[in-house]
This record gives C-alpha cells, sequence and structure tokens, in this order.
C-alpha cells in the first residue's frame, strides 16, 4: 500500500514536472507559433537567477517566486522586441533565430560563471513519509505549484481583457488590430509571459536539478513533444500531453530503468503523432483554451 | 666587382634551396615537441581545464630543470571542444604536421578511441591521463589513470565492510558506466554479497524520483554509483531532498573526479564515500609542494586537484623520465625505456609502468600481455567484458 501512495505520488510529479518546462513553451509555441529553441536557456536562466539570488542573501521563496519570472520575463520582452517581432509569420525563421539566441545565451552565461556552477541552494522543505517511503516535501510543492499555475494561465486567458486580446490577436491579428488592438503590444505581453512562466519553472527546478549553462538541452526535446503532442489548446493539451507521456515515463521508468523510460515517452510521441497528426487537442476536448 | 643580377639570382635561390633542410633539421633538434588535445570548452571543459593547467606547469617545471637532453620543451595545446571530430583533427595536426614526441590526449574513452589509431598509424607515442575502464591493450598507448580493478576494488569491500551486503547499482549508460558495473557486480559477489538492482541513465536524465523510490523498495545497504557528468549530479540532490541520505548511505567511483562535491551543498554531500588514486588532501610531502606550487602559479580561484589533473602532470613527467633513461625523444626507444618499470613520485604517490599491459598493473593485465604480443592494438572490453572473456 506504502509503495502504490509512493509510486503514484511520483507518477504525479513526473506528469507535473513535464507540465512544468512545457507551460512556458506552450504560450510561445502553441499560442504565439513561434518555435522558441531558447525555451531551454529561459528555463536555464531562471535558474542562475535563483542561484545567484539565493548566493547574494535574497530569501530562497522571493528568489524563485517572484525574482525568478521578473528577470526571464524582462529577458523576454527585450528579446522579442529585438528578434521576434521581424519575424512573426516566419515559422522557419524563428526556429534559426531562436536556436542562434540559444547558443548566445548559453555562451554568456557560460563566460560568467564558467562550464559547472556550484549551486549550493538546496530543496527547501522537508521529508514527506509515506509508511516505509520518504520523498521531497518540495517535490509535493511544485505538484501543487504547477497546478495553481496551470489554473491562474487558464484564468488569465478565460476571464481577464488581456487574455480575450492575447486570444483573439493569435487567431487574427489583422481582424484584431482593425478593431483597434495593439497587435504588437499584446504579442510583446504574451511573449514575456511565456518567457515569465519558463523563468519560474526553471528557478523551481533548480534546486533539484542543479544549474548548468547547458541544462536546457535536457528540457527542450521533452518540453517541445509535450506541446506538440497535446495540440492546439495549449492548457488543455499541455495538461493532456504531460499526463500521458508524463504517465508512461514515469511507469516504464519505474518498472524498466530510466533508459526503457525515455524511450517510452519518445515511442508514444511518435505513435500518437501518427494516430492523431494534430496533437490530443486536435481530437479532443477542442473548444478548450 | 663583376655582379650581374643573374648571378646574383642564381647564388640567392642555391643558398636558399641549401639552408631549406638545414632549417628542417635545426627546429628539429632544437625542441622536442610535447602536444596535449584537451576538452577546453564545451560540457566537458570541467574535466579538461585543469587538466591543461596542470600539464602546463609540468612543462614549464621540465623547462625550469634545464629542458630534457638539454633541449627545450615546446607544449602545443589544442582545445578540442568536448567535440570527438576535433579530436582525430587535432591528432593528425600534432602527429603530422607538429611532429610531436608524445600527445597527452583525451578525456572520454570516445576520444581516445577516436585517436588512438591516427597516433599508431603515425608512430606517435601516446599517454592516456584520465580514470577509465580499463581494456587498452596497445603498444603506441600508455594509460596511466586508475581502472575499475584498482577503485571498484578497494571501494566495494570497504563499503561492504562499513554498511553491509546488499548493494544497489547506479551507473551512466554509456561505455564507462556499463562496463565498471560490470565489475561492481563482480567485486560484489567475489565479496559474497548480492546485487540488487543495476539501473543505467542517459546521461541527460535530471529526474531519478522513480529510482530513489525503487531504492526505497529494494533497502540495500548501500547504493554504488558511476553515474557522470552535471545533468547526474541531481541524483545526490534529490536523494537527500528525499532524506535518504540519511538512510542508505553512497559509494562512488565517479563522485569527486568532476568536482561534484562542490556543486552541491555539504550536506547533500555528506557521508558519500569515494575511492581514487588521488585526493587533493593527501599528506604527503610531494603532494604539499605541488599544492603549494600550483596556488603560487595560479592564485587563490584555482580549481580543485583531482585524479584527472594530478594524473595529466605525473603521465607528463613519467614521460621526461623516460626521455632522460632512451636519450632520446624517439618513440621506440622512450617506450622501451618506459617498459621497464619505469616510476615517478608524485603527489599521488609513486606511479610505474607495468611492462605487461602499458599502465598501471590491473584487471588489463587478465587480457592484455604486451611482452608476449608487442605488436597489439586493441581495446579489449569495447564490447563488454564478455567479449575479453571476464565476465
Amino acid at each position: 500500500m506504502d509503495l502504490v501512495v509512493a509510486v503514484l505520488f511520483q507518477l504525479i510529479y513526473v506528469i507535473s514536472n513535464l507540465a512544468l518546462i512545457s507551460l512556458g513553451l506552450a504560450i510561445i509555441f502553441g499560442m504565439m507559433r513561434v518555435i522558441n529553441l531558447a525555451h531551454g536557456e529561459f528555463l536555464m536562466l531562471g535558474g542562475y537567477t535563483v542561484v545567484v539570488a539565493t548566493n547574494a542573501g535574497v530569501n530562497i521563496w522571493v528568489s524563485m517566486l517572484i525574482l525568478a519570472p521578473l528577470v526571464v520575463g524582462i529577458i523576454g520582452v527585450i528579446v522579442e522586441r529585438l528578434l521576434i517581432r521581424w519575424l512573426y509569420g516566419r515559422m522557419v525563421d524563428t526556429l534559426l533565430a531562436t536556436w542562434g539566441l540559444s547558443l548566445l545565451l548559453v555562451g554568456i552565461v557560460t563566460s560568467i560563471f564558467g562550464a559547472s556552477t556550484g549551486t549550493t541552494v538546496s530543496p527547501p522543505l522537508g521529508v514527506v513519509r509515506i509508511g516505509d517511503y520518504s520523498a521531497s516535501g518540495y517535490e509535493l510543492f511544485l505538484v501543487v505549484v504547477t497546478i495553481v499555475l496551470l489554473f491562474g494561465v487558464w484564468l488569465t486567458l478565460r476571464f481577464t481583457k488581456l487574455g480575450l486580446l492575447a486570444r483573439g490577436t493569435m487567431q487574427n491579428a489583422e481582424m484584431a488590430s482593425a478593431l483597434g488592438v495593439s497587435t504588437s503590444r499584446i504579442y510583446m505581453i504574451t511573449f514575456g509571459l511565456g518567457a515569465a512562466v519558463s523563468g519560474l519553472a526553471g528557478g523551481l527546478l533548480a534546486p533539484m536539478t542543479g544549474v548548468l549553462p547547458t541544462i536546457g538541452a535536457t528540457y527542450i526535446a521533452k518540453a517541445f513533444i509535450t506541446v506538440i503532442s497535446g495540440g492546439s489548446a495549449i492548457l488543455a493539451g499541455t495538461t493532456a500531453g504531460s499526463v500521458l507521456l508524463g504517465g508512461i515515463n514515469g511507469v516504464f521508468s519505474f518498472v524498466a530503468g530510466s533508459t526503457f523510460g525515455e524511450i517510452a515517452l519518445l515511442m508514444a510521441a511518435i505513435i500518437l503523432l501518427r494516430l492523431m497528426p494534430r496533437g490530443i487537442t486536435g481530437r479532443f476536448f477542442r473548444k478548450s483554451i | 666587382m663583376n655582379f650581374s643580377r643573374r648571378s646574383f639570382l642564381a647564388g640567392s635561390s642555391a643558398l636558399a634551396l641549401s639552408s631549406a633542410p638545414i632549417i628542417g633539421r635545426a627546429q628539429g633538434s632544437d625542441k622536442i615537441i610535447f602536444a596535449s588535445i584537451l576538452d577546453l570548452s564545451g560540457g566537458l571543459d570541467i574535466y579538461g581545464a585543469p587538466m591543461a593547467e596542470t600539464t602546463k606547469m609540468a612543462i614549464d617545471d621540465i623547462n625550469a630543470a634545464g629542458g630534457l637532453l638539454g633541449r627545450e620543451v615546446e607544449l602545443k595545446l589544442y582545445d578540442a571542444q568536448s567535440t570527438i571530430q576535433f579530436y582525430t583533427q587535432y591528432a593528425t595536426q600534432a602527429a603530422a604536421g607538429d611532429r610531436a614526441h608524445t600527445v597527452h590526449a583525451g578525456i572520454t574513452s570516445a576520444s581516445r578511441e577516436a585517436i588512438r589509431p591516427t597516433l599508431a598509424r603515425f608512430k606517435t607515442l601516446y599517454f592516456y591521463n584520465t580514470q577509465y575502464e580499463g581494456g587498452v591493450c596497445d603498444y603506441n598507448t600508455f594509460c596511466t589513470g586508475s581502472t575499475p580493478a584498482q577503485t571498484v576494488a578497494k571501494v566495494v569491500p570497504y563499503a561492504m565492510n562499513k554498511w553491509g551486503k546488499k548493494v544497489y547499482i547506479v551507473a551512466a549508460d554509456y561505455n564507462y558506466g556499463q562496463i565498471t558495473a560490470q565489475w561492481m557486480q563482480r567485486f560484489v559477489k567475489e565479496n559474497g554479497g548480492e546485487t540488487l538492482d543495476v539501473e543505467f541513465f542517459p546521461l541527460d536524465v535530471t529526474n531519478f524520483g522513480p529510482t530513489i523510490n525503487k531504492i526505497q523498495t529494494a533497502k540495500p545497504d548501500f547504493v554504488i554509483s558511476a553515474l557522470v557528468g552535471g545533468a547526474h549530479v541531481s541524483f545526490y540532490r534529490q536523494y537527500a531532498a528525499a532524506g535518504m541520505n540519511k538512510e542508505i548511505p553512497i559509494a562512488s567511483t565517479t563522485f569527486g573526479v568532476g568536482n561534484e562535491q562542490t556543486l552541491i551543498s555539504a550536506e547533500e554531500g555528506d557521508g558519500i564515500i569515494a575511492s581514487y588514486s588521488y585526493f587533493e588532501g593527501a599528506n604527503n610531502p610531494a603532494n604539499t609542494e605541488f599544492l603549494a606550487r600550483l596556488d603560487a602559479r595560479l592564485g587563490a580561484g584555482r580549481p580543485v586537484m583531482n585524479e584527472l589533473a594530478v594524473r595529466s602532470y605525473e603521465g607528463a613527467m613519467l614521460w621526461a623520465e623516460a626521455v632522460k633513461m632512451a636519450g632520446t625523444p624517439d618513440r621506440d626507444p622512450v617506450i622501451e625505456a618506459l617498459r621497464t618499470g619505469l616510476s615517478y613520485n608524485g603527489p599521488s604517490g609513486a606511479v610505474a609502468v607495468d611492462a605487461q599491459t602499458a599502465q598501471p598493473p590491473a584487471d588489463t593485465q587478465l587480457v592484455c600481455d604486451l611482452v608476449a604480443n608487442p605488436n597489439q592494438s586493441t581495446f579489449l572490453f569495447e564490447n563488454g567484458l564478455a567479449a575479453a572473456g571476464i565476465k
């Protein structure tokens, strides 16, 4: 019984982990159609923000929940103004540009901090006991944060004026513009929010995984696979994609080891996209956000 | 004086022609060329940068002592940028372009296997100064790093004695991890223990939650790790976050060689036992003296010394001893000198070359005999230990 609870908890953690690293990309790629290959680097920058701020004496909760999204959000807005805004509607060009951006960010961080960085930030919160088993209380916290974050993004998109304008602009920018919406501003804000969500995710994961200039590479493929498998509805899609792929990854990792967990995740995505080329939300939950 | 332009041209071109070989020879006899190819950028530079520093120090030390055979030693240092392709390119450059007398190169086993054939073909003496999985049996190649029979054979009985007989193995999923895990199983069995499970992880895995559950289910007496690289450092963090570091201890053959202890907090790393032929804290006069000189060279921000860095220094010094003994930097006499069982007293103690395997005596001795078959150039563990008849 304890084992079942412990494994189930791990499974939920793997799923929310996947949702957490994918959500920022879902906004930037799923919604704005910008193939952001620098997504991993946004996560990485969030992690560095936390490590630098905490080492400078800032409270760890403040640096994770406030500073990381703020810093990366600002970087996102700068990137959008300088680079991305010239490229809307040119998907392949965004791929090339953001790839260059990713290399640039890795290079900058490496030259400032070196190739390996001491992350002497331990996960806060203690240990959760499940009978004979124990899990990190911080993992439980991450699950809760992911759910809150998904809910928050849903509320913003569904019920605020900004959400309505953003959805309208992404669906038909010319019409939105004709109706008096400053689409350029909406694009900037949306990109900034996507970056901020990525920064928050990277910041939250830093105590669990540590930071390296190249850590983005370990996230980028999984994030894209999750968002693409999810399909066009960004929230329902990301959630469904994370549950399916994370669940499969978690179960296979537990039964057959990590290598097979990774293989199973990729196989599942391939089969899924063969059966549903437009992702899960291309067939189910089509009207959702 | 009758001095036409024609005769001047004829005379000067004759001079140019005749002087060319003299210049060539002069370069050849003036300096002894020591080439080094390491990853100074890219993902592997956590290992490569300290190795380059100690290599530079070794060459400076040799030159400060008057060079070798009265000749200056010149270091040609190449950055392979964590890319195998550059290793092959620079190995050719060092052997054919620089006419290097020796090449000390390579960090991963993959980089070693990429350049070993090139250097054998150009008859250029090759040193590989990294701890590795053992099994290279090559007339031209000298491996100075420690191998599983030296590290695993020490840490497994020690940890079993300290903690108990049930062992859980976690290792990186490439040849070092795979082969080291086979050695771990072998030594656990030989010491009367039981391997509960062996798990391999691709190098980019950062979530170790499912594994930590499995370890909790299996309840081993201790976990032994051969995890490699930056992403795998997450294992130690998440293990500590789940409170496991206080319940089931960890032993390792890799923790520390990438200075992992400086990447996580002291509480997270506390209690991990690692096995190496060198630790910076080693208390012997040679090491104290070495570290003092390193401090003077590099100042306060110098890298923490580990086996890779110190062995790079000792590898260069072993080669220098051999050149002195041979009286020439030419390859064959130097190899002969090395294989007399030549030894050098360095920061990690006395290191000596085993004539049978051209490296410190170890596991490789089981399969490799260069005395009987001097012209070998093989990597015996390429397809796991079964291929070498050990498993």
